[in-house]
């Protein structure tokens, strides 16, 4: 307790580098996935391909990722780098599936009235299927979000300074506190970071908030942003998530 | 006039869903097309919008091919509806209705009055204007489905099962109405259906189709009625059960159609087609 | 890319049957843990799955915990565990963490596995006098089969990876091989060693994704499987018409 008491600027500090180290590599993966979900959606043959490949990315150990970047990137074995773009790799991995699952789930009947009203497909894409699917990328999101808060704690083990340093040195010096304080710090930013996209993923849907008389469609899409969020379920195929560590 | 010559499609997979259907749907009228499922009704109707572009013929509207206009454009002057009204969940019921307008670059200020005088032409509260889809009945979610397919006031009005999800009270409260509509507005409407009560009600013209995408037979109720082309046919109105609502007797030496209640509804064999005065 | 030649140059080295950390057994140590905590795990957290899938009572809870677990950094409790403990039982505090990480997608996997059973089915099951016991066991179980294997894949996997950080409480395992390249600079065995983690995931993925094919009731599998049920919904065909004009 008087280790955390004396070292409070430290952990703000590590939590706010933590959080940059988080942030970047979740706004990439949605940036990435996003496209490359949406093309799996859309044409039939890609879908195993890109699928099966973000799966098995997924499946690698996130240390042996992160070790085997610098040869790939040229960047020095000690390098922030590796460890944001392994994690930005295992965001698209995650999400790529969700974003497909995505615009699976929007109801094709509502696609079909949308074309058929006479809106170009750009438009459909932006105004109708994009904001329909916003409720299962936003839950895939948080997923991301929460796995990726922790997973930059790995990258301590490289030289990344972040929480996970507390843990380094809290082993070296044997001080428990200071490994437990990395932990919590941890979970609280992963909590806050994944009630906010919570909140922003509300803001957006806003006609997801009524409360209908008839609204099995609404059920099902909540059921749907649900298993999203169980890494056991969303793996009904092929492709398995819930590697990394 | 919507004119169909020679019109096949076979799907990429191998399915012959229309095979050389040769129609012309008369314009201002009510042209049902009946058969059961699968048989190509939806086909037919998607290719008049361009939904769905035929692998041979042509589909024309008034004697223009619709394979040399733009698909976008086509589709935002042809009114569609369909089953569960495919209604668009995250917009409200009066933007549902405008939406053609709004795509149609109509002002904001236009398209709402416009929205609000269809949803009483439809009979809805304007109080269900704010409202998401989810929030309506399921005929209340048809009635915002049909009118928006009038929003643009169209010539064609193209609907696919509209009535197919409700209960039949609703279901014959909605067929009242859209008849009603139709003496209104006498727009061109082309009806899908595979309920053959609901085609024989409202249909001036019936098209009955079987399976393989062919048409087994097609004029005005009565006139399927007095005289089916063949077993199929005769089996598929239930001409042998007497459970139609529609069906002929003979009375004082001319034929007549009356409904359940034998109630005469149309003459046979006159002038005039023999359903018209049912309205 | 010269390096990842050295790396696999390291690879089939012959020091690695004799030298200080022969390959065979560190690849056995890897091995040993993540068996053993699957097994734990698994023992605990499948009955347990089965339970709230057949009653329907603590799904919620179940999901958070899943949803904790997630943010929980296997790092930091690995060395606090082991710190606590004490060094010398440092394999009972990896076993503990590697265990407390697999239990919920193992968790999971079984309760979606009995939740994805269709209730008509299930209805149908009684319908013919079978008891809620055979009910489970007969019909909920071997459907949701598939579903439980994709969970103990995911706990494998998130184990294995785990694994790979022992090497840092002492406890060897392929782990080892990373943590000295770092610190030594010997890049030739960083890369070695992460190329055999990388293979041996991919290999226990096959060996799972095998295995969920092969427990997939043969009925199911010609109607589609699971995800058919998912994705195909109400409709027999395509989401959007695949010979319509756009
Ligand atoms: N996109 C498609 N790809 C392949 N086959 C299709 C496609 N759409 C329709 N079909 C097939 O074409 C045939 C006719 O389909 P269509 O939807 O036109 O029938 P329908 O008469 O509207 O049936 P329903 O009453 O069930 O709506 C069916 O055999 C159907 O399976
Ligand atoms: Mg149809």
């Amino acid at each position: 307790m008087t280790w955390i008491l004396a070292n409070l600027g430290l952990i703000g500090d590590l939590m706010l580098v933590h959080l940059r180290l988080s942030l970047i590599p979740v706004v990439v993966s949605i940036l990435v996935a996003v496209p490359l979900g949406r093309l799996a959606h859309r044409v039939g043959w890609l879908r195993g391909g890109v699928l099966s490949v973000v799966g098995l990315l997924y499946t690698i150990p996130s240390l042996a990722l992160i070790t085997l970047l610098p040869p790939l990137l040229g960047t020095p074995v000690l390098s922030d780098v590796n460890v944001l773009v392994a994690l930005g790799l295992y965001g698209v991995a995650l999400l790529t599936r969700s974003v497909a699952d995505a615009f699976d789930a929007v109801d094709a009947d509502v696609v079909r009235s949308a074309m058929a009203v006479g809106y170009t497909p750009l438009r459909r894409f932006w105004t109708v299927e994009l904001p329909l699917a916003v409720p299962v990328i936003v839950a895939g999101t948080r997923v991301v979000a929460v796995s990726t808060v922790s997973l930059v704690t790995v990258g301590a083990l490289v030289g990344s300074r972040n929480l996970g340093s507390l843990f380094t040195d809290g082993l070296q010096r044997g001080i428990v506190p200071e490994i437990v304080a990395g932990i919590v710090a941890t979970v609280v930013l992963a909590l806050v970071l994944d009630l906010v996209i919570a909140a922003v993923g509300r803001a957006l849907t806003p006609w997801a908030r009524v409360s209908g008389t008839s609204g099995a469609a609404r059920r099902a899409s909540r059921r749907r942003a649900h298993r999203a969020e169980v890494p056991g379920t969303a793996a009904e195929d092929a492709v398995t998530g819930g590697g990394a560590a | 006039m919507i004119e169909f010559e020679g019109v096949r499609k076979t799907y990429p997979d191998g399915t012959t869903a229309v095979d050389g259907i040769d129609l012309t749907i008369p314009a201002r009228e009510i042209t049902v097309l009946v058969g059961s499922s699968g048989c190509g009704k939806t086909t037919l109707l998607r290719m008049v919008n361009r939904m769905i572009d035929p692998t041979a013929g042509t589909v024309s509207i008034d004697g223009e091919d619709v394979g040399s206009l733009d698909p976008v454009r086509l589709r935002r002057r042809i009114g569609y509806v369909m089953q569960n009204g495919g209604l668009l969940p995250h917009r409200s019921v009066l933007d549902n209705i405008t939406t053609v307008l709004r795509l149609n670059r109509v002002p904001r200020a236009q398209a709402r009055a416009r929205g609000l005088e269809l949803m009483d032409t439809v009979s809805l509260d304007r109080g269900l204007a704010s409202r998401y889809p989810a929030q309506l009945s399921g005929g209340q979610q048809q009635r915002v489905g049909v009118a928006r397919g009038l929003a643009s006031d169209p010539n064609i009005l193209l609907m696919d099962e509209p009535f197919g999800a409700v209960d039949p009270i609703v279901r014959a409260e909605l067929q009242r109405e859209l008849l009603r509509v139709h003496r209104e507005l006498a727009k061109t409407i082309v009806f899908v259906t595979h309920d053959i009560d609901e085609a024989f009600l409202l249909g001036d013209r019936v098209v009955i189709l079987r399976t393989g995408g062919v048409i087994a037979q097609q004029g005005t109720p009565a006139e399927i009625l007095a005289h089916p082309a063949d077993d199929f046919v005769a089996g598929f109105i239930g001409a042998d059960s007497g459970q139609r609502r529609l069906r002929v007797v003979e009375r004082d030496g001319a034929r007549i159609v009356v409904d359940r209640h034998d109630r005469p509804v149309g003459l046979l064999d006159a002038d005039t087609p023999a359903h018209s005065d049912r309205r | 890319m010269s390096v990842f030649l050295e790396g696999i140059a390291w690879l089939f080295s012959p020091d690695r049957l004799s030298g200080p950390n022969p390959l065979p057994e560190r690849l056995a140590e890897h091995l040993g843990y993540t068996l053993l905590a699957l097994v734990i795990a698994a023992v605990i957290a499948v009955p347990l799955g089965y339970l709230i899938g057949h009653t329907g009572r603590g799904r919620d809870l179940a999901v958070g915990l899943s949803g904790a677990a997630r943010a929980l950094p296997s790092l930091g409790l690995l060395f606090v565990l082991t710190l606590l403990v004490g060094i010398g039982d440092a394999p009972v505090a990896a076993t503990i963490v590697f265990v407390v990480l697999g239990i919920p997608p193992i968790l999971a996997g079984a309760y979606a596995g009995f939740e994805s059973v269709d209730r008509r089915v299930v209805d149908a099951a009684r319908s013919v006098g079978m008891t809620p016991l055979q009910v489970a066991l007969r019909v909920e179980a071997p459907l949701g089969l598939p579903l439980l294997i994709a969970g103990v894949r995911s706990a494998a996997l998130q184990i294995v990876s785990t694994a790979v950080l022992a090497a840092y409480v002492n406890l060897g395992g392929l782990g080892i091989y990373l943590q000295r390249g770092i610190q030594l600079r010997s890049y030739d065995e960083m890369i070695g060693g992460a190329i055999v983690v990388v293979l041996l995931a991919f290999a226990i993925d096959g060996f799972f994704a095998l295995l969920q094919r092969l427990c997939t009731p043969a009925g199911v599998r010609v109607a589609g499987g699971a995800a058919q049920t998912t994705r195909g919904r109400r409709h027999r065909r395509p989401a959007t018409p695949r010979g319509a004009a756009q």
